[in-house]
């Protein structure tokens, strides 16, 4: 009946989980990278306990990383775009199906989920390679023999069969909450079928790609399976040079001031990205 | 003149008939209902002249032109969906003047034209809100506006007011019909809800099961129902299943041993018929005084009006009766049931299974 703390406990209890678990396995880890990044690092005695900026300062003069930042950015970015491209069109078929048929594509959209990464990467590995299914089928119509593994182009196509799901799903969500009857709206009022897509039904599903965007981005940037299995020993992406500052050569800090860059930057686009897009579908939708 | 044309169209779904042969004429200017219950095909009927759903067979022209095979886009209709399907990233005057746009009509042309098109729907100080900041009647206005603004040769209402409360509801009905009148255009609407379809249409179509099963102005088709389905779906009526008697020169039905006398002199001695009488048509007299006698079960007070349940020998009969300021006979009071004769219709064959 009366309860005597002043404060009420229920909602600390429910949420104490989630916060300790949130806080043991994010903040601390997190916290613990930050203070690594500004450790000094000797090759013959290892990690000093001495403060320093030399990392970062190494990090944004060497053209080496800098140029591993760019192409991080230019295939992540990359790969949202191609997402949307086809991930928008894909949801809006996906929308437009009869009931038995939806079911059996939406599996087949999420399908790609269930199969470890790891296994899928080498599936394109083995289609990708020199004497791959692709080049054989190049070869077969009469084409030269391409190089495709171990390129740029290899990580973007594992990436967007990777990241397709996370752009597909969100946007079909948004088309979901859409009145069918919008469109036929828009027909009846002269539109045609593309001007009622581009004019109706697209700047409905903005939020929708906005957060598939995100998604796709922000796991693109910091994918490290796929780049690591396809680009091979010298194409590199941000996660897959912080695996081997840390495990290739055991500078601890080196590599946790990239992560902790990598991060920012990451979340800085994120950001800036985010407020753009929602500032203007907030304007509209509300 | 027939303005719009539908002849022998059908729409199949699969295996589902759900529009099945129907013809109609429209003239112009005309405002028609179609009428019936959920999933008899009214709206299937409306998309197909819509251009949103194609025909199976038959075809549909308009002031002479074959459009069954035309895209919707080209028909220029003004259509009012049921959800008013209103675009929600567009302020009001943008939804109304997205037809025009389509229609590449200059720019000061087309706002002209939005500012006539909200005055007639009483919204112009609302042109610049968002649909999500309106109410359901100031939105239903909103896709009014929008589907006549581009001057459509026929307005196809789709179960228009069925998102709106009951006194809402009844003054767009006013409202709808003052519209149409000052423009004229030629409407069809979908309802389901038979007082609409009859304060408002100059015809009404009732449809069952896919079929049209009558044509008429709304004071014929409630005097005149074609079938018992009809009388009973169009206002509330008192249906009486007996059998056909001649005695001389008096025709009358036995229901249940009751002779009830009625007007229909082709119909063969010994035939099974079905009666039916409003209950507005029924009048209420003392015991003894009238055709039939009964006691009063319930009585329902309805404001401008009585509603009676009234047993008698041959079933339970509803009467209604104008609320004439001294309070009527009281429940479970035995009075007397008395109509006209000319009241009392014979519905054609033995559809007495309601």
């Amino acid at each position: 009946m009366t309860s005597r703390s002043p404060i009420p406990s229920a909602p600390w209890l429910l949420a104490g989980p989630g916060a300790l678990f949130f806080f043991g396995l994010v903040l601390l880890p997190l916290a613990l990278t930050v203070i690594l990044s500004f450790q000094a690092y000797d090759h013959s005695t290892g990690i000093q306990n001495t403060f320093t900026l030399s990392h970062y300062i190494t990090v944004v003069t060497d053209g080496y990383y800098l140029e591993i930042f760019w192409r991080t950015l230019r295939i992540a970015a990359l790969t949202t775009l191609i997402c949307a491209a086809i991930g928008v069109p894909e949801a809006y078929i996906l929308s437009r199906m009869r009931d038995p048929w939806r079911s059996v594509f939406l599996l087949v959209i999420i399908g790609p989920l269930l199969v470890s990464v790891v296994v899928r990467t080498f599936g394109w590995s083995m289609l990708l390679g020199s004497q791959g299914l692709v080049n054989q089928a190049l070869q077969f119509v009469g084409f030269a023999p391409a190089r495709i593994l171990y390129t740029e182009t290899a990580i973007v196509i594992a990436l967007v069969h990777v990241m397709l799901p996370f752009m597909v799903i969100p946007v079909w969500t948004a088309l979901q909450k859409l009145d069918p009857m919008v469109e036929a709206a828009a027909w009846t009022l002269g539109a045609s079928h593309l001007t009622a897509l581009r004019r109706v039904v697209m700047p409905q599903v903005t939020l929708g790609m906005l957060s598939g965007s995100l998604i796709v981005f922000g796991l693109s940037a910091s994918a490290f399976a796929v780049p690591a299995l396809l680009g091979g020993r010298r194409l590199k992406m941000a996660a897959t040079l912080v695996y081997d500052e840390y495990l290739q050569e055991l500078n601890w800090p080196l590599g946790a001031t990239i992560a902790i860059i990598v991060l920012v930057a990451n979340l800085c686009i994120m950001l800036a990205y985010n407020r753009m897009v929602e500032a203007r579908a907030r304007r509209t939708l509300g | 003149m027939a303005f719009l044309t539908l002849k022998g169209v059908s729409k199949e779904f699969g295996m589902f008939t759900a529009v099945r042969d129907v013809s109609l004429t429209i003239d112009k200017g005309e405002f028609v209902s179609l009428l019936g219950p959920s999933g008899c095909g009214k709206t299937t009927t409306l998309q197909m002249i819509a251009g949103l759903v194609e025909p199976t067979e038959g075809r549909i022209s308009l002031d002479g032109r074959d459009i069954t095979r035309e895209k919707p886009n080209r028909r220029g209709l003004g259509v009012v969906f049921q959800s008013y399907a209103l675009f929600p990233h567009m302020t009001v005057a943008q939804n109304v003047a997205f037809g025009l746009e389509m229609r590449r009509v200059p720019q000061a042309e087309r706002t002209d034209r939005v500012r006539e098109a909200l005055v007639l729907v009483q919204l112009s100080s609302f042109a610049d809100r968002y649909p999500r900041q309106l109410s359901g009647g100031q939105r239903q206005r909103v896709a009014i506006a929008r589907a006549l603004v581009i001057a459509p040769p026929v307005l196809l209402l789709d179960e228009p007011l069925s998102n709106l409360d009951a006194k809402l509801r009844e003054e767009m009905q006013f409202e709808l019909r003052r519209i149409q009148r000052k423009v004229g255009t030629t409407t069809i609407m979908v309802t389901h809800d038979q007082a609409e379809a009859l304060s408002i249409s100059d015809r009404v179509v009732v449809m069952e099961g896919g079929r049209m099963t009558q044509v008429d102005a709304p004071y014929r088709l409630y005097e005149q129902p074609s079938n018992a389905f009809i009388s009973s779906f169009v206002g509330k009526t008192n249906l009486l299943a007996g059998t056909w008697r001649r005695n001389g020169t008096t025709n009358a039905a036995d229901i249940g041993g009751a002779l009830l006398e009625a007007s229909a002199p082709e119909i063969a001695a010994g035939t099974p018929v079905t009666l039916s009488i409003r209950p507005e048509k029924i009048l209420l007299c003392d015991a003894g005084a009238g055709r039939l006698e009964g006691r009063v079960a319930s009585r329902f007070f309805l404001g401008s009006q009585w509603l009676f349940t009234v047993e008698t020998p041959i079933g339970i009969m509803t009467v209604s009766t104008p609320n004439l300021g001294v309070e009527p006979a009281a429940e479970g009071s035995p009075v007397g049931l008395d109509w006209s004769p000319d009241n009392m219709r014979i519905i054609a064959g033995t559809a007495a299974a309601a």
